[in-house]
Order: structure tokens, then C-alpha cells, then sequence
């Protein structure tokens, strides 16, 4: 398993309140962008083909 | 000055007075790949005769990219530098979506290779360059007007019947190469048919002629507002002419799209002023799919009658081409009984493979382009959307990945330490050498390149020492002090090592005849 699915953010819960944060106002059709968005800056900077199979591996689990 | 279409000249063959003798090989089709086969067969000096239906050059530019592997393969027929001189060049891409530019890139070529990334180059002219080298080569056989009305299977040979227009005659020949593009009435005759998943899609294909200054860029759009919700590719040709491909709705009438007072004031939108002549306009419906095995028994398919693909990322006619690259060499050596039958095997496994690869390329491109709605159309716009802001998207925007070879899955020796762009299954790649290049010591027969040491004694290769230096130091050694490469005939790496026992070289050898790395 290369993806690390143990506590790995210590600051999780600033990082949800900004999450929730980015959405505000925005309508579900501008939510879903902005999330798309996250995912591929994401992806990018993960960097690591594997840990993004398992990564989606883990999220339709 | 449009391009002068010049029919050629209709003989009679002599198989409409008497029978003649059983030919070797027998190509149906003279598109860019039966062509190019014949002159490919003829290099390793086996005959053929070519038999088309038609006698003018292909309709339309069609294929019009080139990809450096193919002017590779076309400078191996003597016709590299014909195609330079008369091909272009761009280097800068344009990506728009809606009417905003999103981001241009400036194409580097990596330097030190003979041959560039790629040209434009309409396919009429690529065939009436392979049509004068058939004609000028004693060993092409080329009928116009021979158009192909059956084909039968007869064990050790095929046989196939003619129409001309003076009537029918038959020919024998110990091998059947279809060469009859997409729709292949060969593959028809045999029964079979393409398999996979049916993607079709729907493209107006134009060429325009434009005396006025147009950068020669290559412009691409994303649902542009003069064609909502589809996408458009500008290119430029040669002789002033540029090309335009414009994705039409599934539910497009091809025939309506056609007509003059439609497609003239889309162009119009594209270009941004009324001074053009039309040239063609053609309606391409394509598909991504491939017949399943491409070699039956006597006859082989090659080309657009084995896999079609979509135009975007150029892999049609460039495909076709690494075809004929991968099959000459085997079928000579199968002919001459240097090798048996199972090598022709391979050339169906390894170029299944190859259109495996390049399906997938296209079959990713045009889902970029028209994304199911939904999450997919979502993460498309996003993906544009990002592309403006941060460099790494822009990789990711796909209108087409250039045709580039695919690394066969060879079973062969190798060492890690040497460069990851020389593996075994790669193409060789070039290099300066002397006052020429690498590329030019390669593709007649099997090579044994030296770099850092000197040529073990085997047989059966030709042995060729490279100095450890330079771009070759760079792409063959890579941090190693020495390296063997075994090269095939169709100059792809068969096998490489630091050291190596004659006895090693010389089992890769046979390997590489038999055709079961
Ligand atoms: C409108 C159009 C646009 C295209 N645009 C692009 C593009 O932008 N990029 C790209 O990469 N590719 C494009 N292609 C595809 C490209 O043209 C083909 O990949 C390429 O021509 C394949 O070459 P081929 O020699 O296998 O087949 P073809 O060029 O189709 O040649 C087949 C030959 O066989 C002959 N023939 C057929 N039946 C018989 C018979 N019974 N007897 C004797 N001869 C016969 C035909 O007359 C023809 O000359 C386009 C194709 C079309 C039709």
C-alpha cells in the first residue's frame, strides 16, 4: 500500500473548516466544479500513480 | 495552383491473354501503405505486384501528419528528403475553449535527429512521391484499373480474381497482402469482421486554399462559439493550403453538412474573413476498432483494413506505415526461407499490439473532446478551465496524442543500467554519426552495435562500433562504460547487455528469426 490512509494531517479540522469555507455560496453545479478542481491539483501534486488507484480504490470501497 | 490530379496510365496486364506465373506476393490497394509495402518488400529484395481499383492519388489531403518515425520509414524508401522539402513545419499550438485562448505551447524538437517530430503533408502527395519510386523499382509490379472481385484461400497459396477494363483475369501468389483501406473488400470476401467497442464519430474534413498570411500554427478549439458544443482544428498544408476538421453531432446530416452554403460561412467563422477557395470537403465518419488477428493463413492485413482509429493524434496513416515496417522484414525472410512461418506471427501480435495502443490513444482523445454529460463533461471544462492557470493542466488537455512507436513487450535480455529510451521493443534511437546518422546504418539486416567495447565473433549480424561519445554516448550508454545492442532489420532494439557471451548474442539471433521473444 503506498497510499497513507493513517493520520497524516495534523490539522484536519482547519483544513475542513476552509473546505467548507471554498463551497460557500457556490450553487451544487459550482460545488461540483470547484471539487473537480481540488481532485486534479491534487492528483497532480500527489504525483504518484499508485496511491491514486488506491485512493479511488478506497473511495468507492 | 490546386494540386493536378494526373491519372495514371492503365496496361493491360498479361494475365488477360495467358495465365501467369504464381507471384510472390500480391498487394490489393495503392494508398500510402500498399505502396510503401512494395517498395519496403522490394528493399529486401522480394517482387510484388500491386493491384488498385482506382488510378489517382488519394482525393483530399486525408492523412496530413507525419510523425517522425514514418519520415524515418519513408527515408529507408528514399523519399525522406523528398517529403521534407515539400512538407511543413509548425511549432506553436493555440488551444481555445469557447473563444478565449487558454494556453499556446512552442514544440522544442529534441535536437540531433535526422528526421523532426513530424510534418504536414497532404497524402496525395505522399502517394504520388511512393507511386514514382514503384514506378522507377524493377521489382513493383503496379496495375491501376485492378480492381480485386474475389479472393480464395488455397492452402500454400492465395488466389485472387481481377477486373479490368478489358475484362477479368486471375492471379496466384504465395502471399495476399490486403492493403484495401477501411472498408477492405479483401476482409469482406474473408468473412471476417472488426471487433471492439463501436466508438464512431463524425468529423467535415475541408481543405482551403488562402493566399492571405495565417501563421503556420496549429489552432484548436473546444466548443468554439462559431460551432457550439463541438470542436475545430485549423492546420496549414503546403502550397497555402490549410486544413480544417470540424466535429459534427452524431445526428449530423452528412449530406446537408456538405453542401457549399453550409460549410462556407463555418469556415468563414473560423478564419475571420471570406478570401479562401474551397478545395474539399469530405465527410469522415470513423470509428476505433481492429480485427482480431491480421494474419490469416496466406493473407496478411496491413494498414487501415487490419485497425481504424480516429484522426486526432495522427495514428491512421502512421500506423499503417509501422506496418509495413514490422511486417517486410519477416515476410522477406519467410519468402527467401531464412525463417518459417511462425515470424509472420509475430508481426500479427506485435502490430495487434500496436493498434491496441493506438485505439486507446484516440479512444482517450475523442472522449476528451466529447464527454458524456455528467461528472465527465465536468471534469473535461475543469481541466480547460485549469489549463489557464496551472501549467501541469495543460498536459492534460488531450486533442490528439502525436503518433509515436510503441515499445513491443519483447521477452529479451536487458540491463537496467542503460537508458530507458533504448530498451528492447524500442525503436533505435537516432544519433549523429560521422557525417551522417545512426539511422542510416540501420534497416537492411540485423545489427550488432559496439559502444565502449569491442564486437564479440557471431555470425549473422552485421557488427557496427559506435564511438562512446556524444548524443550516442547519451542514448546508448547512459552512465554504463559498454553496451551491445542486437537491432532488428526494422532498426528496433532486440535485445542489449553491458557484456555479453557470443553464445548469448548468437541464441538472440535465432530468437529474433523465429519471432518468439
Ligand atoms: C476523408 C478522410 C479523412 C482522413 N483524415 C485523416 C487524418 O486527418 N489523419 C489521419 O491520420 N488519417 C486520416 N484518414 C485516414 C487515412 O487516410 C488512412 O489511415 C490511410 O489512407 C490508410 O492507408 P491505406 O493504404 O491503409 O488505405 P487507403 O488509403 O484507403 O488505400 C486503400 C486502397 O485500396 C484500393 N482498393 C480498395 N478496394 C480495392 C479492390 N477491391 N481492388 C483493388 N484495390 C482496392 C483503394 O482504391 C485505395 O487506393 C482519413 C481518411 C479519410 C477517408
Amino acid at each position: 500500500m503506498t497510499l497513507i490512509d493513517t493520520p497524516h494531517l495534523a490539522e484536519h479540522d482547519e483544513f475542513y473548516e476552509e473546505l467548507l469555507a471554498a463551497h460557500k455560496g457556490l450553487s451544487a453545479e459550482e460545488s461540483s466544479a470547484l471539487n473537480a478542481r481540488l481532485i486534479l491539483i491534487l492528483a497532480n501534486h500527489v504525483g504518484d500513480i499508485e496511491a491514486l488507484r488506491e485512493a479511488i480504490a478506497l473511495a468507492r470501497a | 495552383m490546386p494540386y493536378d490530379y494526373q491519372p495514371f496510365p492503365y496496361v493491360p496486364p498479361p494475365g488477360l491473354v495467358a495465365p501467369e506465373p504464381r507471384k510472390r506476393v500480391v498487394i490489393v490497394g495503392a494508398g500510402p501503405i500498399g505502396l510503401a509495402m512494395a517498395l519496403e518488400l522490394a528493399r529486401h529484395d522480394v517482387p510484388s505486384v500491386v493491384v488498385d481499383d482506382n488510378n489517382v492519388v488519394s482525393v483530399g489531403s486525408r492523412a496530413i501528419c507525419w510523425s517522425k518515425r514514418s519520415l524515418e520509414i519513408l527515408d529507408r524508401l528514399g523519399l525522406g528528403a523528398r517529403c521534407l522539402e515539400k512538407g511543413v513545419t509548425w511549432k506553436v499550438g493555440r488551444t481555445f475553449h469557447r473563444d478565449r485562448e487558454v494556453f499556446n505551447f512552442d514544440l522544442q524538437p529534441e535536437d540531433g535527429h535526422k528526421m523532426p517530430a513530424f510534418i504536414n503533408l497532404q497524402q496525395y502527395y505522399v502517394e504520388q512521391f511512393l507511386v514514382e519510386a514503384c514506378e522507377a523499382d524493377p521489382l513493383v509490379d503496379l496495375r491501376f484499373k485492378n480492381r480485386v472481385i474475389a479472393v480464395e484461400q488455397m492452402g500454400d497459396h492465395a488466389f485472387l480474381d481481377i477486373e479490368t477494363p478489358d475484362g477479368e483475369y486471375a492471379l496466384e501468389t504465395e502471399y495476399l497482402l490486403a492493403c484495401d483501406g477501411a472498408n477492405s473488400p479483401v476482409r469482406h470476401m474473408l468473412g471476417l469482421e472488426f471487433e471492439g467497442e463501436l466508438f464512431e464519430e463524425r468529423f467535415l474534413i475541408a481543405d482551403i486554399r488562402m493566399e492571405a498570411e495565417f501563421p503556420s500554427e496549429r489552432w484548436f478549439w473546444f466548443e468554439p462559439t462559431f460551432h457550439p458544443g463541438q470542436s475545430a482544428l485549423l492546420h496549414k498544408q503546403p502550397d497555402q493550403v490549410y486544413r480544417i476538421d470540424l466535429q459534427l453531432g452524431w445526428g449530423a446530416d452528412p449530406e446537408h453538412e456538405k453542401k457549399p452554403e453550409v460549410v462556407i460561412p463555418r469556415i468563414e467563422k473560423v478564419v475571420g474573413h471570406s478570401e479562401f477557395a474551397l478545395e474539399w470537403v469530405s465527410v469522415y465518419t470513423f470509428q476505433c476498432r481492429r480485427l482480431r488477428e491480421f494474419v490469416h493463413d496466406r493473407v496478411i492485413f496491413v494498414g487501415d483494413s487490419a485497425h481504424v482509429v480516429s484522426p486526432f493524434g495522427a495514428r491512421g496513416g502512421n500506423g499503417g506505415l509501422q506496418d509495413v515496417d514490422n511486417l517486410g522484414w519477416k515476410l522477406a525472410a519467410v519468402i527467401g526461407g531464412r525463417a518459417d512461418a511462425g515470424l509472420l506471427e509475430s508481426y500479427g501480435r506485435e502490430r495487434a499490439f500496436g493498434a491496441d495502443e493506438n485505439i486507446k490513444n484516440s479512444t482517450r482523445a475523442t472522449r476528451f473532446m466529447t464527454p458524456a454529460a455528467g461528472m465527465e463533461r465536468v471534469f473535461r471544462d475543469q481541466v480547460l478551465a485549469l489549463a489557464a492557470k496551472a501549467p501541469f493542466a495543460r498536459a492534460w488537455v488531450n486533442s490528439g496524442r502525436l503518433s509515436a512507436p510503441c515499445t513491443y513487450p519483447l521477452n529479451a535480455p536487458d540491463d537496467t543500467r542503460l537508458p530507458p529510451g533504448a530498451r528492447p521493443g524500442m525503436v533505435a534511437p537516432d544519433a549523429p554519426l560521422g557525417n551522417g546518422w545512426l539511422m542510416e546504418r540501420l534497416g537492411r539486416g540485423v545489427a550488432l552495435l559496439t559502444i565502449g567495447c569491442t564486437a564479440p565473433e557471431v555470425a549473422g549480424a552485421e557488427a557496427i562500433a559506435l564511438p562512446a561519445e556524444g548524443q550516442i554516448a547519451a542514448r546508448f550508454l547512459g552512465g554504463a562504460a559498454q553496451a551491445i545492442y542486437l537491432v532488428r532489420p526494422d532498426q528496433v532494439i532486440a535485445a542489449r547487455w553491458c557484456t555479453a557471451d557470443p553464445s548469448a548474442i548468437s541464441a538472440e539471433i535465432e530468437t529474433l528469426w523465429a519471432g518468439t521473444a
